[in-house]
């Protein structure tokens, strides 16, 4: 059973049930963040610790290599950042603001 | 433990020979553990406090003789037994727990998850005054404080009814249309210590009253999975509400179902509320728990002298019975709710708020086409006072219900309230606004 937005009390599962497994994924908390983190390309060793120590899964990879991060998950927790290794630093935190309108 | 039926006897045999049903003399506590021992919940959790202490002890040594299968889990805190229980009824357990006062306040915060999962607990709440000061007697403050927390209240006057009411809390609380926790209360001591010779039903005849619980939705079902308790903001938080407000007004459907189902197996007939002999009475209390034996007993002996006396006997607080209340005090003159707490409103306790709001705006003096006064209350809605009562375990006696009585009746007769009423035992009152009288029954001043 999907709850559908805007549903009225009649209609939704009672107690805040979740019947539909495996739905986080229509859940994008990537609106929580106040910072969040930017992957430098150019910087990355492609040692892979960003996407191990990422809670979210938010780390993309693709083909053994991360390509970026999905922003509609990422809460800006900043693990990312804090686990590249300091000689890479491809991973750097920025504020929301900063990021402008591409976000 | 006293001696109690056993499955499988000549006794347990017959179960329409009421005659060869056990009567037997058990204290509240033991009557209450012995329901608890009937039904065999899967889990129990509980942590031991005055006057609770010995259900849980009692329940401990059937686990240990192997009377139940019962899961029993030990806990360190009130806090961890609610939370073990909520765990377990989301896991589609039938569970129960037990506790008394500072108990139910450490437990706070689960009552609320317990009732907002929609999970049909069951819990005996041995009546007792919260600290501080440090008192384990008897007064309503610990259940009174937890009245909003969406939990069903039923309330006992003594160890007949607290038996009863375990029994029928549990198709209550599982009734598809309801889902809610329930609290059976009862007086601490008063009640859970003192013997009664009762009737207690065979345990084939508990079980079968109380079904097998099949719930809808389990944690630990592998082919419907589920999430419990989940963030629920601003988009459905307000919906799941309304939804609870709605459980709990159909347990009023149930209540009276449940407790007909159970007349028809036991004799014991109870209702949303007792009204004893109202229909012509001019005066009533209103009272709830071991009182309201104190107070027929008084209402027996008014009505000997020819005074029209009445009581109302609460026993279902949540949800609160206003359409019943109205239709049983509307045409009263006078009216003493009985609070075994103070609210700390400083304008009348919690049940005398309810009970007074329930008479508000009672059809009464507006006369229908023939100018014949119409409605519940043809002579307006009652003078409805507040009289708190009995904290930490002070005594209430007929001869304080009785000047109680004595107040209402100088009403009926024109009396105003002055700032103090003394037949002795009412002290001064509390005026919060020209129409509330809040009087102090066997305090000193």
């Amino acid at each position: 059973m999907t709850v559908r937005e805007g549903a009225g009390w009649k209609e939704i599962p009672r107690g805040g049930l979740i019947l539909e497994p495996g739905n986080a994924v229509a859940y994008e908390t990537g609106d929580w963040r106040t910072f969040r983190p930017v992957w430098h390309e150019d910087r990355c060793i492609q040692c892979l610790l960003c996407w191990v120590y990422c809670p979210d899964a938010a780390i993309e990879v693709k083909d053994g290599k991360v390509t970026g991060v999905d922003y509609r998950y990422c809460k800006g927790c900043g693990i990312c950042a804090t686990e590249c290794p300091d000689k890479a630093h491809a991973l750097e935190m920025i504020r929301e603001e900063e990021a402008g309108a591409d976000g | 433990m006293g001696e109690d039926v056993r499955p499988g006897t000549a006794e347990a045999a017959g179960r329409d020979d009421r005659a060869r049903r056990r009567r037997t003399a058990l204290t509240g506590n033991e009557a209450v553990a012995l329901a608890m021992r009937q039904v065999e919940p899967d889990v129990v959790a509980a942590y031991p406090i005055t006057p609770q202490t010995d259900i849980v002890q009692f329940f401990a040594s059937f686990v240990a003789d192997g009377r139940v299968k019962t899961e029993f889990v030990t806990v360190e805190s009130e806090h961890s037994a609610m939370s073990a229980v909520v765990g377990a009824s989301a896991a589609g357990a039938r569970a129960m727990t037990a506790t008394s006062a500072n108990g139910l306040a450490l437990m706070w915060e689960v009552l609320y998850i317990a009732s907002g999962s929609r999970l049909p607990i069951v819990m005996p709440v041995v009546n007792r005054a919260l600290s501080a000061p440090i008192n384990i007697h008897c007064d309503h403050s610990d259940a009174m404080g937890a009245r909003d927390s969406g939990w069903v209240q039923l309330w006992s006057e003594d160890a007949q009814e607290a038996y009863d009411n375990v029994i029928q809390a549990v198709r209550i609380a599982e009734d598809p249309r309801v889902l809610l926790p329930v609290m059976v209360c009862y007086d601490g001591f008063i009640i859970s210590h003192a013997l009664l010779n009762l009737e207690v039903l065979t345990d084939d005849e508990v079980k079968e009253f109380v079904g097998t619980y099949r719930p809808d939705r389990s944690l630990l079902d592998p082919d419907r999975p589920v999430t419990v308790g989940p963030l629920d903001l601003y988009d459905f938080y307000f919906e799941h509400k309304r939804q609870q407000a709605e459980a709990m007004a159909a347990a009023r459907e149930v209540i009276p179902e449940v407790a007909a189902a159970y007349a028809a197996l036991t004799g014991r007939s109870y209702g949303m509320m007792e009204a004893y002999r109202l229909a012509d009475a001019e005066a009533a209390v209103v009272v709830l728990g071991s009182a309201a034996g104190t107070a027929r007993f008084v209402v027996d002996r008014l009505r000997r002298e020819g005074r029209k006396a009445g009581l109302l006997k609460l026993r279902v607080f949540r949800p609160f019975p206003a359409s019943e209340m109205a239709e049983a005090l509307g045409g009263l003159r006078a009216v003493a709710v009985m609070d075994r707490c103070d609210g700390f409103s400083a304008a009348g306790g919690p049940v005398f708020n309810e009970v007074r709001s329930a008479l508000y705006g009672l059809d009464g003096v507006r006369p229908d086409a023939a100018g014949r006064p119409q409605g519940r209350a043809p002579n307006g809605p009652p003078l409805v006072v507040n009289v708190v009562y009995g904290l930490g375990g002070r005594d209430v006696d007929p001869e304080d219900i009785e000047a109680v009585f004595d107040l209402l009746f100088r009403r009926i007769e024109g009396e105003e309230p002055r700032g103090e009423d003394g037949a002795g035992v009412l002290s001064r009152s509390l005026r919060p606004s020209p129409n509330t009288e809040v009087h102090y029954l066997g305090v000193r001043e």
